[in-house]
C-alpha cells in the first residue's frame, strides 16, 4: 500500500514538475508547481511528517501560488520566442542536468549511509505532528524562528519598495499603463519617449 | 518504501528544476523552477530527518518554505517592476549588468 502510493505521488510530482519546465504559457506552469505540490504533500505524510505536509498545502499550495497567479495574470502570459539565444541551449541544458542526476544518484547510492535502505527506525505517535514541531520551533529552534520572522518582514517590506509606482513617472507611460497592451507597444512606446526631439 | 527512494527522487525533481533555469528565458518560469530546486531540497530534508528518526530536519524544511516565500516575494516584486518601466521580460534581454 505504501509502495503504491508512494510511486503515484512520485509520479504526479515528476509529472507536475516536467509540466513546470515544458508549458509554454506561465499560467499553466503554476498549475503544474500547485499539482507537483499536493503530491509533494503526500510524499511528505508518507515520511510520517503531517505538520510539513499540512504547511506545504496551505502555505505554498494556497498562498504563495495565489501571488504567482496574480501576477501571471497582471503581466501576461506567453512572448518567449521559441529559438535558442545560445546554440543547442536546449540539448546542452538537459545534457549536464543528466549528467547531474548521475552523479547525485551515484552518491547518493553509494553513499556509507547504511540507513538509506532502511525504512528508518520505528518512532512514536507523535512523530512529526504539530504539537512535537511546535515545541521543538518554540524552545530549541526559538532564535532561528524569530529570525526568519524579521526575513518575512524584510521581504514584504521590500516587495512593496519595489512594486510601488515612482511618482516620478512620466505621465505618458501612466497612461499607457492599462491592462491588455502588450509589452512590445510599451516598448515601442517607451523608445519613442526616450528618444529627443530634434 | 526505503529512504533512498525518496531521496533519488529529490535528486530527480532537483535536476529537472535547473532544466528549467537553464533553458526558459521567462523570469517567472525562472523563478518557478527555483520552487522545485527549494522542494526537491525539502524533500530530502524530510526523508534525512524520517532516516535518523530526529524532527529537527522537519524544522530544517519549514525554514526553507520561509525562505522560498521571501524568494518569490522579491522575484514577483521585481517581476512587476520590470513590467512597469516597459521593459520586456526576458532574461535573454535583461543584460545591462552583464559588463
Amino acid at each position: 500500500m505504501e509502495a503504491v502510493l508512494f510511486f503515484i505521488a512520485a509520479l504526479g510530482a515528476l509529472g507536475g514538475a516536467i509540466g513546470v519546465v515544458a508549458a509554454r504559457n506561465p499560467f499553466y506552469s503554476v498549475l503544474a508547481l500547485i499539482a507537483h505540490l499536493f503530491s509533494l504533500a503526500v510524499l511528505f505524510l508518507l515520511l510520517t511528517s503531517a505538520f510539513v505536509a499540512a504547511a506545504q498545502v496551505v502555505v505554498y499550495a494556497g498562498a504563495v501560488m495565489v501571488l504567482y497567479v496574480f501576477v501571471v495574470a497582471y503581466v501576461g502570459g506567453g512572448g518567449e520566442s521559441a529559438w535558442d539565444s545560445i546554440p543547442g541551449q536546449r540539448f546542452l541544458g538537459m545534457l549536464l542536468a543528466v549528467v547531474l542526476f548521475v552523479e547525485l544518484s551515484a552518491a547518493i547510492l553509494s553513499s556509507a549511509l547504511k540507513a538509506l535502505d532502511t525504512h528508518g527506525p520505528e518512532v512514536s505517535a507523535g512523530f512529526g505532528n504539530p504539537a512535537a514541531i511546535g515545541r521543538l520551533l518554540l524552545e530549541k529552534f526559538l532564535l532561528p524562528f524569530e529570525a526568519t520572522s524579521i526575513l518575512l518582514l524584510l521581504a514584504a517590506v521590500g516587495a512593496v519598495v519595489l512594486a510601488a509606482r515612482r511618482r516620478e513617472e512620466p505621465v505618458l507611460s501612466a497612461t499607457a499603463g492599462g491592462a491588455g497592451v502588450a509589452p512590445s507597444e510599451h516598448s515601442a512606446k517607451r523608445s519613442e519617449g526616450v528618444t529627443p526631439a530634434p | 518504501m526505503n529512504i533512498a527512494w525518496y531521496v533519488v527522487l529529490s535528486a530527480l525533481l532537483f535536476c529537472t528544476g535547473a532544466v528549467g533555469i537553464l533553458i526558459r528565458r521567462s523570469p517567472m518560469v525562472i523563478l518557478l523552477c527555483l520552487e522545485l530546486m527549494l522542494n526537491a531540497g525539502n524533500l530530502a530534508l524530510v526523508a534525512f530527518s524520517r532516516m535518523v528518526g530526529n524532527q529537527q530536519g522537519q524544522v530544517f524544511a519549514l525554514v526553507v518554505m520561509v525562505i522560498a516565500a521571501c524568494e518569490v516575494v522579491v522575484g514577483l516584486g521585481l517581476i512587476v517592476a520590470i513590467f512597469r518601466r516597459r521593459l520586456p521580460l526576458d532574461v535573454d534581454d535583461l543584460r545591462e549588468l552583464r559588463g
